[in-house]
C-alpha cells in the first residue's frame, strides 16, 4: 500500500509538470488555433537563457547571491521570451492568418527547428544546471499510518505548489482582467472578436507571450530537475497526450488530463511495464489518450466538436 | 509555343482519360525518365549515388505515400516513420526467417505488415480528425520504437535492435554497386508511382478527396468514411513500408530503431507539405528539397561563412543548418503555401500561354 501511494505521488507530481507544459500548448491553441509544436523548443529556449544568463550575470555584475542572480536571469529570460513572442507573431503568424491546420503545424515545426538552432548557438550545446535552490532531500509522509511511510521528493512538491500556483494567476489573469475577456473573445470567433475592436495582432502575441513565460517556469522546474540539456525538447512530446486526453481547448482539462497521465504512467511503468520488458512509459500515455478519444473524440472537457454541411 | 494542347482532339474515352493527356506532356516524362534510368548514370559518380539520389528517390516513395493519406485523403499523419520501420523490420523477418527468400517478395511482405499496422493506428481516424489524429498517430511512433528495442523475437534476438542484411539480389543479379542500388530504388519508385497515379485519379482517389473536403457531405453522398479512411491508411502505410524496407535494406544496410524515429515522420510530412498536398509530382519536389538542402547547407555554409573571414566548428554548422533549415520551411510556408506543385502548375499555365500575357 505504501508503494503504491508512492507510486501514485509520483506520478500526480510529474503529471503536474506535464501539465505546465500542456498548458502553453492550450494558451495558444485556444486564442490562435495554432497547434504550437515549438513549445518543446521554447522550453528549451527559455531554460537555456535562465541557465546561462544566472550564471554569467554573477560574472558582469560581480554579484555573489545567488537568488538575485536567479531573480534577474528571470527577468532577462522573461524579457527574451518577450521579443521571441513578439518577433513570431510579426514574423511567422501575421503572414498565415487563415491557412491550414497542417500547414500552421508545420511553420511551428519550422520555428522548432530554428529555435533549436538558434537557442545553441546564442547559449552553447552542452548540458547546464539551473540551481534555484531547490531542496533535493527527500520527506516521509503518513508514517504514522504506514511502515516506513510514503517517500516524496521535496522538490517534486515544490514544483508541483509552482505550478499549481501559475495555473491559479492564469486562470484569474483569464477570468477577472480586460485583456483575459479579450484573449477569450478571441478564443470564441476571432472574426467577432475583431468586429468589436480587439485587436487581433496585439492579443497574439500577448498570448505567446504568456506561452513563453510558461514555458520559462517549466522549462526552469524541468531544468532544475534534469538538467538543461537538448532532450527537453521531448517533453513536449511527452506532453501531448495530456491535450488531446484533457481537450485542445480546456485550461482545466490539461491539468487534470496532465495528472491522470502522470499517474497512467507511472502505474503502468511500475505494475505492467515488467511482464513486457519495461520503458512503455511514453506509448502507454498516448494509448490511454486514444482510449479517451474513443469515447470523447473532443477529450475530456474539449468543447463539442459539431459538423456542419 | 511548344506547350500547347491545341489540335489534340481526343475521339475516344479511352484518349480522353489518360494520364498524360497532352502529348508534349508524354513526351516530358518519357525523357525525364530515360534521363533518370540512363542518362544520370553517366553523370553521376559514387557519392552522389549515395548521399543523394538513393536518399531522394527512397524518400520520394516515402513521400508518394504519406501523400495519399494527407494530401488526398486529408488524414494528418505524424507516424509514417512507425510505418517505415514497421516495413523495414517486417521484411527483415521475412528475409532472415524463410530460407531463400527474394528481396522483393520480402518488401513487399514487410509492406503488407505496415499495412496492417497502418490499418490499426488508423482506427482512431474513425473518431478523430484534424490535430487530434496528428497527435494520435504519434501514438504509432512511439509504440513502434519500443515494440523494436523491447521485443527481441521481432529483430531475431539482437542487442538493441541493430541488424543488417547483405547479399541481396534480384533475379540473379547483386544490389551491391550503388549503380545497381539506384537502378533498383528507381525502378520501384516508377511503378509505385504509376499505381498510386492510376489509384488517385480512379473511384477510390475520388472518394478520398471527397473524404479530405468534407467527410459529412462525403458520407451524406454515400461514401463510406470508414472504408475510405481505412483504405488511405492501408495504401498509404503499404508504400511507406516498402519505401522503408528499401531504406533500411539498400541505403542503410544496418540499422536500429533509432533510424525511424519521429524526426523521419517529420521530415515526411514537411515533404508532403512543401512538395504541395494533393499531387504526386508534389512528393518528388518535396523530397528533392528536404533531401538536398541539409547537404548542400553542410557542403556550403562552412565555405561561405569562410569567405567572409568566420571560421565555424562542426557544431556551430549543425546548428547553423537547424536554423536555415527551420527558416526556409517557414518561409516556404509563407510564400507558396500550397507548395511547389503549385509553382510547378503555375508554370505550366503561363507557358501554354506564352509569349502572350493572357
Amino acid at each position: 500500500m505504501g508503494f503504491f501511494l508512492e507510486t501514485l505521488f509520483g506520478g500526480l507530481m510529474a503529471g503536474m509538470l506535464y501539465s505546465l507544459v500542456a498548458l502553453g500548448f492550450v494558451l495558444i491553441f485556444k486564442a490562435s488555433g495554432v497547434f504550437n509544436f515549438a513549445q518543446g523548443a521554447m522550453v528549451l529556449f527559455a531554460a537555456l537563457a535562465m541557465a546561462r544568463f544566472a550564471e554569467w550575470i554573477p560574472l558582469w555584475l560581480g554579484l555573489d547571491n545567488a537568488l538575485i542572480a536567479n531573480v534577474l536571469a528571470f527577468i532577462v529570460a522573461g524579457v527574451i521570451m518577450f521579443v521571441v513572442a513578439w518577433l513570431i507573431e510579426r514574423l511567422v503568424l501575421r503572414h498565415l492568418v487563415n491557412q491550414e491546420g497542417a500547414t500552421l503545424l508545420m511553420a511551428t515545426l519550422g520555428i522548432t527547428y530554428f529555435m533549436e538552432g538558434l537557442g545553441q548557438t546564442l547559449f552553447g550545446s552542452d548540458i547546464y544546471q539551473i540551481n534555484i535552490g531547490m531542496p533535493k532531500d527527500p520527506i516521509f509522509l503518513f508514517e504514522s499510518m504506514f511502515e516506513g511511510g510514503v517517500l516524496v521528493n521535496k522538490e517534486d512538491v515544490i514544483a508541483a505548489a509552482i505550478a499549481a500556483a501559475l495555473v491559479v494567476v492564469l486562470s484569474l489573469f483569464f477570468q477577472k482582467t480586460a485583456t483575459g475577456r479579450a484573449l477569450r473573445a478571441v478564443a470564441d470567433d476571432h472574426q467577432a472578436a475583431q468586429s468589436i475592436g480587439i485587436p487581433l495582432n496585439r492579443i497574439w502575441v500577448i498570448v505567446w507571450c504568456v506561452a513563453g513565460v510558461v514555458a520559462l517556469v517549466s522549462g526552469m522546474i524541468w531544468g532544475s530537475k534534469l538538467g538543461v540539456q537538448f532532450s527537453l525538447t521531448t517533453v513536449a512530446l511527452r506532453a501531448l497526450p495530456v491535450i488531446i486526453l484533457g481537450g485542445l481547448t480546456s485550461v482545466p482539462g490539461a491539468i487534470i488530463g496532465g495528472l491522470i497521465i502522470g499517474v497512467g504512467e507511472k502505474l503502468s511503468e511500475v505494475y505492467v511495464g515488467p511482464y513486457v520488458g519495461g520503458g512503455i512509459e511514453i506509448w502507454f500515455a498516448y494509448v490511454l489518450a486514444l482510449v479517451f478519444l474513443l469515447f470523447r473524440p473532443q477529450g475530456l472537457f474539449g468543447e463539442k466538436i459539431i459538423d456542419r454541411v | 509555343m511548344l506547350y500547347r494542347e491545341n489540335g489534340q482532339f481526343k475521339t475516344s474515352y479511352r484518349a480522353d482519360q489518360q494520364i498524360f493527356p497532352i502529348l508534349q506532356d508524354r513526351v516530358a516524362i518519357a525523357l525525364l525518365v530515360a534521363f533518370a534510368v540512363l542518362g544520370v548514370p553517366m553523370l553521376a559518380d559514387d557519392y552522389i549515388f549515395r548521399a543523394i539520389l538513393i536518399p531522394f528517390v527512397i524518400m520520394s516513395l516515402a513521400a508518394l505515400g504519406v501523400n495519399i493519406l494527407v494530401g488526398y485523403c486529408g488524414q494528418i499523419s505524424l507516424g509514417s516513420g512507425a510505418f517505415m520501420a514497421v516495413g523495414a523490420y517486417g521484411a527483415y523477418n521475412f528475409f532472415v526467417r524463410v530460407p531463400d527468400m527474394p528481396l522483393i517478395p520480402a518488401l513487399l511482405l514487410g509492406g503488407l505488415c505496415a499495412t496492417c499496422f497502418g490499418i490499426l493506428f488508423g482506427l482512431p481516424s474513425l473518431r478523430v480528425k484534424g490535430l487530434y489524429l496528428a497527435v494520435a498517430t504519434l501514438a504509432a511512433q512511439f509504440f513502434s520504437d519500443w515494440m523494436f528495442l523491447r521485443i527481441k523475437w521481432l529483430t531475431n534476438d539482437s542487442s538493441s535492435g541493430s541488424v543488417s542484411v547483405n547479399e541481396l539480389q534480384v533475379f540473379g543479379l547483386p544490389i551491391e554497386s550503388a549503380l545497381s542500388k539506384y537502378w533498383f530504388c528507381l525502378g520501384v519508385l516508377v511503378v509505385m508511382a504509376v499505381l498510386a497515379k492510376n489509384l488517385v485519379r480512379g473511384a477510390i482517389g475520388r472518394e478520398w478527396m471527397a473524404i479530405r473536403d468534407m467527410d459529412v457531405a462525403a458520407a451524406v453522398i454515400g461514401i463510406r468514411p470508414m472504408y475510405a479512411k481505412l483504405s488511405a491508411f492501408a495504401v498509404s502505410s503499404f508504400i511507406v513500408g516498402v519505401a522503408g524496407g528499401l531504406w533500411a535494406f539498400v541505403y542503410l544496410g544496418s540499422w536500429e530503431p533509432a533510424a525511424f524515429s519521429v524526426e523521419i515522420s517529420f521530415r515526411l510530412l514537411f515533404m508532403v507539405i512543401i512538395g504541395g498536398l494533393g499531387s504526386i509530382m508534389g512528393a518528388f519536389f518535396g523530397a528533392a528539397f528536404i533531401v538536398v538542402m541539409p547537404i548542400a547547407l553542410n557542403q556550403f555554409l562552412p565555405a561561405l561563412m569562410g569567405l567572409f573571414g568566420i571560421e565555424i566548428s562542426t557544431a556551430g554548422v549543425s546548428h547553423a543548418e537547424l536554423m536555415i533549415f527551420g527558416g526556409l520551411i517557414v518561409w516556404f510556408l509563407i510564400v507558396e503555401p500550397h507548395g511547389l506543385a503549385k509553382l510547378w502548375s503555375i508554370g505550366k499555365q503561363k507557358l501554354r500561354l506564352w509569349p502572350f500575357p493572357h
